[in-house]
């Protein structure tokens, strides 16, 4: 049982009636209203935030929306010394390398979750649960240190030169292996999305009634079965928000990118080619914008990513918020 | 009498075998570079550790006994700046919305702190620097923990509101039943009950914006030298380790290795201290 304070200096014995009023002073009355307006406040902060972050961001890039317009996100010549600036070799290197860190992570995040919910023993969950929590925990610079001295020297001794001999056929996979470039910013972006898209997941499976797997089952289905009809087919809804949610945070990581995709300012077919992206420029050429146009097509940069972002959560953040709604309404009735 | 189970076809055997062993694999695959990434922290980070490392200021490459005492010191001060701007706002919106949130306009702020959570760290970084450094003039720690302090305000709101309303209505009315105002009730009766699972909340938006190195690249900028003053720029951890990493020298490689080890050994430390600290006082409210 939670202690309750101030119970010891409570008032007078409440039976009398009367006494009651006397504890609701003016003084208190006051304090309440004082107490809740400054919560008030406070959730206000929130909204006044989001509302900052359009106004600042808009305001510090009229230079360069005024300048470029719309072609500003078509254009492919970034050069700060004549003062052209177009973002579309960052867009094509942000949308690539999440498109490949969402190729990699969703397979595995789902089945992972899959993993820990249907299948494995009682006393391995809460391991690999909590483990998975831990990559969320681990900073994203961490990431990248481990990123250039440990998985782009693999990536280029052991997995380009077999993904170049086999695939190279396609297109994706020629040119030299850097081991640094965007297959490695897809991987390490891969990595830091999976427990995003996992821990999702994990609760809407969770939340699939047991008695959909056990009908199923009861029909002679096996395992592999049960989960296709009966577990995912139910939470696919709440899958796909999970994986809009890893999306957004692979549009907007920053640092472990910025140090493995080579921070070349080019639109290549190979994924073993350099690249650069929305975030990484920002965070690389920001602290050395010398003129004013040059760090208002930053902040452009900036605000694209505020906007894209935005979108992507909100989407996700409907989709899971109708799912476990419904859910709860479900189980309540 | 025929016999009501078939044997299962091939196909159906094989699928269901070939599902086990994917998902199995799966669990495997992303348990391993976890294990792969601490590994290798502690087996680079340790051997760099030493006294000159944690008390010294970075010096220039081949000068030996350079450390980063200066940016774990500046690292602290930054989010200080940053807690103290975050966790009263944020646990005061959680507040907000689980006591006295009802209809719109409490589910918008939860949507909008739910969104904020997923904007970019660079991007706040941005408006930090719009918001403080450009009328200032100069990078500033201040500016470093506006903007951590403004990523802890949604998560901390969120887990807040998570925690409180966990709170049996039954305690509120008690505590209302016994004549005692509002506002007593709300920080004495239902944030206390709620309390450990508020500042488990807390610690993880701290830790979470404790390794950001995105929005500090121009806020607090970095700083070769001991700064103490919140109004100068300074040195943060992630932001040396970033500029260490991406540098030729070898030991400064190495120094990148142990300063990662520090970070992740800082953030567990002040995690865990809460959480015994906090568990040990619910225990003797408990008796």
């Amino acid at each position: 049982m939670a202690a309750v304070p101030g119970t010891g200096e409570a008032h007078a014995p409440a039976f009398v009636v009367p006494h009651i009023e006397l504890h609701t002073s003016r003084v208190s009355k006051y304090l309440d209203v004082l107490f809740r307006y400054s919560l008030l406040i406070c959730s206000i902060s929130i909204l006044g935030v989001m509302a900052l972050f359009f106004y600042e961001l808009t305001s510090r890039s009229k230079l360069s929306i005024a300048k470029f317009g719309f072609h500003f996100f078509t254009g492919s010549t970034w050069d700060p010394v004549s003062g052209d600036f177009g973002a579309l070799p960052f867009i094509y290197g942000t949308l690539v390398s999440s498109l490949v860190a969402l190729v990699l992570a969703v397979p595995l995040a789902v089945g992972v979750s899959v993993f820990v919910t249907e299948l494995c023993p009682r006393f391995l969950r809460g391991i690999i649960s909590f483990t998975v929590e831990l990559l969320a925990a681990i900073p994203s610079v961490i990431y990248g240190l481990w990123g250039i001295f440990v998985l782009a020297p693999l990536l280029r001794l052991y997995v380009e030169p077999v993904l170049a001999k086999y695939l190279g056929w396609t297109g994706l996979f020629t040119g030299p292996e850097y081991g640094i470039g965007m297959l490695a910013a897809g991987v390490i972006l891969a990595i830091m999305i999976i427990p995003i898209i996992a821990s999702i997941t994990r609760e809407v499976l969770v939340a699939v009634p047991q008695s959909q797997r056990e009908a199923v089952l009861a029909l002679g289905a096996t395992r592999w079965e049960m989960v296709r009809m009966a577990v995912l087919r139910n939470a696919r809804a709440g899958i796909m928000g999970g994986i809009i949610l890893g999306l957004g945070r692979a549009i907007g990581e920053t640092m472990a990118v910025t140090m493995l995709i080579g921070n070349r300012p080019e639109v290549a077919k190979s994924l073993f080619a350099p690249g650069y992206t929305m975030a990484s420029v920002i965070a690389n050429e920001f602290s050395e914008a010398t003129d004013d146009l040059y760090l208002s097509a930053l902040v452009e940069i900036g605000l694209a990513l505020l906007i894209v972002t935005v979108i992507v959560n909100a989407c996700a953040r409907l989709l899971v918020w109708s799912i476990t709604r419904s859910n709860a309404a479900r189980n309540n009735a | 009498m025929p016999s009501l189970s078939r044997p299962l076809s091939l196909w159906r055997r094989f699928s269901n075998l070939a599902f086990i062993g994917l998902s199995a694999g799966a669990a495997f695959l992303v348990l391993a570079p976890l294990v792969a990434i601490f590994g290798y922290l502690v087996y680079k980070g340790v051997g760099s550790i030493n006294w000159a490392f944690l008390t010294n200021t970075p010096r220039p490459v081949g000068e030996p006994g350079g450390g980063m005492a200066n940016a774990i010191l500046g690292s602290v001060m930054i989010l200080g700046l940053g807690s103290l701007i975050g966790v009263p706002l944020g646990i005061g919106s959680g507040v907000y919305m689980a006591e006295f949130g009802t209809g719109r306009y409490t589910t918008l702020v939860r949507f909008t702190a739910d969104v904020l959570n997923g904007v970019p760290s660079i991007v706040v970084g941005i408006a930090a620097y719009a918001l403080v450094v450009l009328p200032q003039h100069h990078f500033s720690a201040l500016s470093g923990g506006v903007a951590l302090g403004i990523m802890m305000i949604p998560t901390i709101a969120r887990t807040t509101e998570e925690m409180l309303l966990m709170v049996p209505n039954s305690i509120r009315e008690a505590a209302l039943a016994l004549g005692i105002p509002q506002w007593r009730t709300t920080l004495q009766v239902t944030l206390r009950t709620a309390s450990k699972g508020v500042i488990t909340g807390a610690m993880l938006a701290f830790a979470r914006v404790a390794g950001e190195t995105a929005p500090l690249l121009f806020t607090a900028f970095g700083n070769q030298f001991w700064n103490l003053n919140p109004n100068q720029p300074t040195a943060a951890l992630p932001i040396q380790i970033f500029a260490y990493a991406i540098s030729p020298f070898d030991e400064w490689h190495r120094q990148a290795w142990a300063g990662a080890l520090i970070l992740i050994f800082l953030i567990v430390v002040a995690v865990s201290a809460v959480r015994v600290v906090t568990s040990r006082g619910s225990m003797a409210n408990n008796a």
